[in-house]
């Protein structure tokens, strides 16, 4: 029992998470857009489900606060208040607030009553504002809050001209009630006879949480004047899945649209019912498109309800994800050892074997991959707050949101995101005074992109602030002794030293940022996660960080290539072909290792040199062409295995300074081989040949 | 505490010398498998294994503790240890000529590591077990493969690859002399 409290507990702790989030994503849209009346919608349902369900579970104090927001979201919603910065600002102060009882709940540390008091007031005195106006007659609160179907039929009388009401009015109000189906009955206008004031009858299909009495509110001044009927049609949560979706006689039967004779008569014909029922004249054609909707929403939701999500804790994914690995290797090894059996019948199954192994990693690796704007929407709010607290204006735009990642990628993401986009505020965009006098918007940008490049994420945080000052920095690099004071460094190595531990350039330690633990920390986290930090800073023009991330940490696509006894993979994302070098050839190349491929030359390295390996070269060596950033380089091979299926491992602490080296996989015979790190490889081989010439000077 | 207290020691040699180690980190012996060698790394790293579906790096005892190499036997083995290396557990293998056996020995018949004569690093040595008038030498199984010996790899690897490699020396120093 207590145990089965405990999982509600943390199913409302869960939900409540999610709410909130949404929340904070909501208000800052509504922020840019007052008039969506959409998100005081979506604002007032999640508030009003926190209460709920708190209240449910015993978190009297979230009810009771929520209650309050409620309330004045409530009145944002029958717009009797306008939504205004005070109002913004207090409806995140309250999700904040929120958050801090749930936690307090949690940890059982006390929460300041105060704050909640002064939120409570802010929110009374904002909504407050216009008590002059009539209020219009608000939506009571509802009860439970369970989605419900209602089917409704108005009919206005002949006399429904002296209500003083405007039937729109009334079918606006019921669908700002919920998701709202209207179809109008003509039929009607032609029994009132062509009378001057006349109108049609309204069936009207609307899916709510309200209840049945909001509902007749809506028609409490016109009741006089018009016929109405309300009837539950299904409640969305206690919906019995396995029954079929009503068919539309029985909708139409139920309506007393159509006696249950009349149907049975008509369906000797075997026609669609609905025109049969027409031809027969038992119906007018307006009524069955009545029917028709509702029996479409009642499928739609049905169908909603059966793609329905279900949680799993993350662990358990983990788990699947190493057993996929696991299996992975195993099928390479039975796909081995059937090619060395060389048995036909076996061939088959073996095929087929491996065909579902990658089947199954694809849809496992999927299963992990969350898109990033998840973690984007977060740092619209940070943004804001911080850009209020430093007195600057400063618009976040985010580009490719939907773009995909590992969960864990996206989890360890977070902090250095955080860090850098800190950063951006309070050392990047210059106050708006500064900025008008350099000739700049008042408004300080901050781009925040993600886009796929081959089996890697760039993540590109831009500013369009005032960019690095390479004398600052090289004057705090010799006080720190990060570099010494004679030496002469290229702009980019002045900039890539504030990626140096202990640097820090702000004059002033603010609790913004400027602990100098940040940029160091941002590269080993990135580093930590097989991915890579760039920067790129024009002084007064801005400053770009560039972050590659590998897609997934598990398991990638490879070409196996070999050189002498040793194997290695390369990702296959990042190889545009392969090609041959004959010997003679290379002789052509005079030592100079480029050769022409199609025309464009192209520079390689050869691996057996860069990782000092035993043995001669082939008389015909292969080339893996890869593309790094915008150069295209060959990695010379003595031999091309073909493709590999592989499962990452790490190499652990002892060769994370392994160069060129990102990782290890297992074979299929149970031995090692080393997954190439490309770009470093490249790097690396590029600055040792700048050393080299450098040093034959 | 107590002067007489047993402890349970795997031995090993490494040419004609037995050492022993603590059997609380040993998790088990295996015979000599394919090691993966990662290039640009010091010799005494001698690369990696697959020890059931996990990549394991495995260092050669005689290199770490200055004792040259010599060709592998049939008795050539490498012990799987177990060990805290900056908070996380990790698996390493140490590869040794040959195993001997466990041993009980009373902490009575530990002596403290000399001061001389052991052309070892002192830190390596735990302390020197007598036994049947032979002495073993107690290693520091945490201390060789503590994080600081293991990261002295990078130093260290540079000055063991080729000439014709040079290896990067911080950009500060480089660059200052490239542009001299």
């Amino acid at each position: 029992m207590t145990n089965q409290t405990t999982q509600f507990i943390d199913t409302f702790r869960q939900e409540a998470d999610e709410l909130l989030a949404e929340i904070e994503q909501t208000v800052l849209e509504l922020e840019a857009q007052p008039n969506d009346q959409e998100n005081v919608n979506k604002l007032f349902r999640a508030m009003h489900t926190i209460k709920g369900s708190g209240s449910m579970f015993g978190f009297d104090e979230i009810a009771a606060f929520s209650h309050h927001v409620e309330t004045a979201l409530d009145k944002v919603r029958s717009g009797t208040v306008t939504v205004n910065k005070a109002m913004i600002d207090l409806i995140l102060l309250s999700r904040d607030h929120i958050q801090t009882l749930l936690q307090s709940a949690e940890t059982g540390s006390p929460v300041d009553q105060t704050a909640a008091e002064q939120i409570i007031r802010g929110l009374e005195a904002a909504t407050r504002s216009r008590p002059g106006e009539k209020e219009r007659k608000s939506i009571k609160e509802d009860a439970g809050g369970v989605e419900q179907v209602y089917r409704i039929r108005f009919a206005p009388l002949p006399d429904f001209g002296n209500s003083g009401v405007d039937p729109a009015d009334i079918l606006n109000e019921l669908c700002s009630l919920g998701d709202c189906q209207v179809v109008p009955q003509t039929e009607k206008i032609s029994a009132a006879q062509q009378q001057e004031q006349s109108y049609p009858a309204w069936d009207i299909t609307l899916t709510t949480r309200h209840d049945e009495n909001a509902i007749r509110d809506v028609f409490i001044f016109v009741q006089d004047f018009c016929r109405i009927t309300i009837a539950p049609i299904e409640a969305a949560e206690t919906y019995d899945l396995d029954s079929p979706v009503p068919l539309l006689g029985e909708i139409l039967v139920e309506r007393g649209d159509v006696a249950p004779g009349d149907i049975e008569e008509v369906m000797g014909g075997r026609k669609k019912i609905g025109e049969l029922l027409v031809k027969s004249g038992k119906v007018s054609p307006d009524k069955i498109a009545s029917a028709l909707k509702e029996q479409k929403i009642i499928d739609q939701r049905r169908a909603a309800a059966k793609a329905a999500t279900i949680r799993v804790p993350s662990e358990k994914l983990d788990h699947l994800v190493n057993l996929v690995g696991e299996l992975v290797i195993t099928q390479a090894r039975l796909s081995q050892v059937a090619q060395n059996i060389s048995d036909m019948e076996l061939a088959g199954p073996v095929e087929e074997v491996e065909r579902l192994t990658a089947e199954l990693r694809d849809v496992v690796l999927n299963i992990r991959m969350l898109p990033i704007g998840t973690t984007f929407s977060k740092f619209k709010r940070l943004v804001r707050d911080l850009a209020d607290t430093l007195g600057k204006e400063i618009e976040l735009v985010t580009e490719g949101a939907e773009t995909e990642l590992d969960k864990t990628v996206i989890e360890r993401l977070n902090d250095p995101l955080v860090h850098l986009i800190r950063n951006c505020i309070d050392h990047g965009i210059e106050p708006p005074d500064q900025r008008s006098a350099k000739g700049k918007p008042a408004t300080g940008m901050i781009r925040l992109s993600a886009a796929h490049q081959g089996a890697e994420v760039i993540i590109t945080i831009q500013d369009d602030g005032k960019g690095l000052d390479p004398v600052l920095i090289r004057e705090k690099s010799i006080e720190k002794g990060l570099m010494a004071p004679d030496a002469k460094l290229s702009e980019k190595e002045i900039q890539a030293l504030i990626f140096a531990p202990g640097f820090s350039t702000a004059e002033q330690v603010t609790n913004v940022s400027g602990r100098g633990v940040g940029m160091d920390v941002v590269k080993r986290e990135i580093d930590s996660l097989g991915g890579g930090v760039e920067i790129s800073s024009k002084k007064d023009l801005g400053t770009t960080i560039r972050l590659s991330l590998p897609l997934t940490l598990a398991i990638i696509d490879g070409l196996l290539v070999k050189v002498d006894a040793n194997f290695f993979v390369l990702p296959l994302s990042m190889i545009e072909e392969c090609v041959e070098l004959t010997q003679a050839q290379a002789r052509t190349t005079h030592g100079r290792n480029m050769i022409p491929v199609r025309g464009e030359l192209v520079p390689f390295i050869r691996l057996r040199e860069f990782f000092d390996l035993p043995g001669i070269a082939p008389e015909i060596e292969h080339i893996a062409i890869v593309q790094v950033e915008d150069l295209r380089v060959g990695i010379v091979v003595d031999h091309i295995i073909g493709d590999h299926q592989t499962v990452i491992k790490s190499l652990g602490k002892v060769y994370q300074n392994a160069e060129g080296v990102s990782g290890a996989t297992i074979m299929g015979d149970g031995t090692v081989a080393l997954i190439l790190d490309i770009p470093e490889l490249v790097r690396k081989a590029d600055q040792e040949e700048e050393e080299l010439i450098a040093a034959g000077k | 505490m107590s002067n007489h207290q047993i402890q349970q020691y795997l031995t090993f040699t490494i040419g004609d010398e037995v050492f022993a180690l603590e059997i609380s980190k040993v998790r088990e012996v295996l015979d000599y498998t394919t090691i993966t060698k990662v290039p640009r790394m010091p010799d005494f790293l001698r690369g990696v294994i697959n020890l059931r579906g996990n990549v394991v790096p495995v260092v050669d005892m005689r290199l770490k503790l200055g004792m040259g190499a010599v060709d592998r036997t049939v008795d050539t083995c490498i012990v799987i240890v177990e060990l805290d290396i900056d908070g996380d557990m990790t698996q390493m293998g140490a590869l040794a000529d040959s195993v001997k056996e466990v041993i009980d020995l009373d902490t009575a018949n530990i002596a403290p590591p000399p001061k001389l004569g052991t052309r070892l690093k002192t830190e390596f040595i735990k302390g020197m077990g007598r036994q049947d008038d032979k002495f073993l030498i107690i290693l520091d199984i945490d201390r060789i493969f503590s994080s600081e010996e293991l990261t002295l790899v990078r130093e260290s690897s540079e000055m063991l690859l080729p000439g014709s490699l040079k290896a990067d020396v911080g950009p500060a120093a480089e660059s200052g002399q490239a542009h001299a």
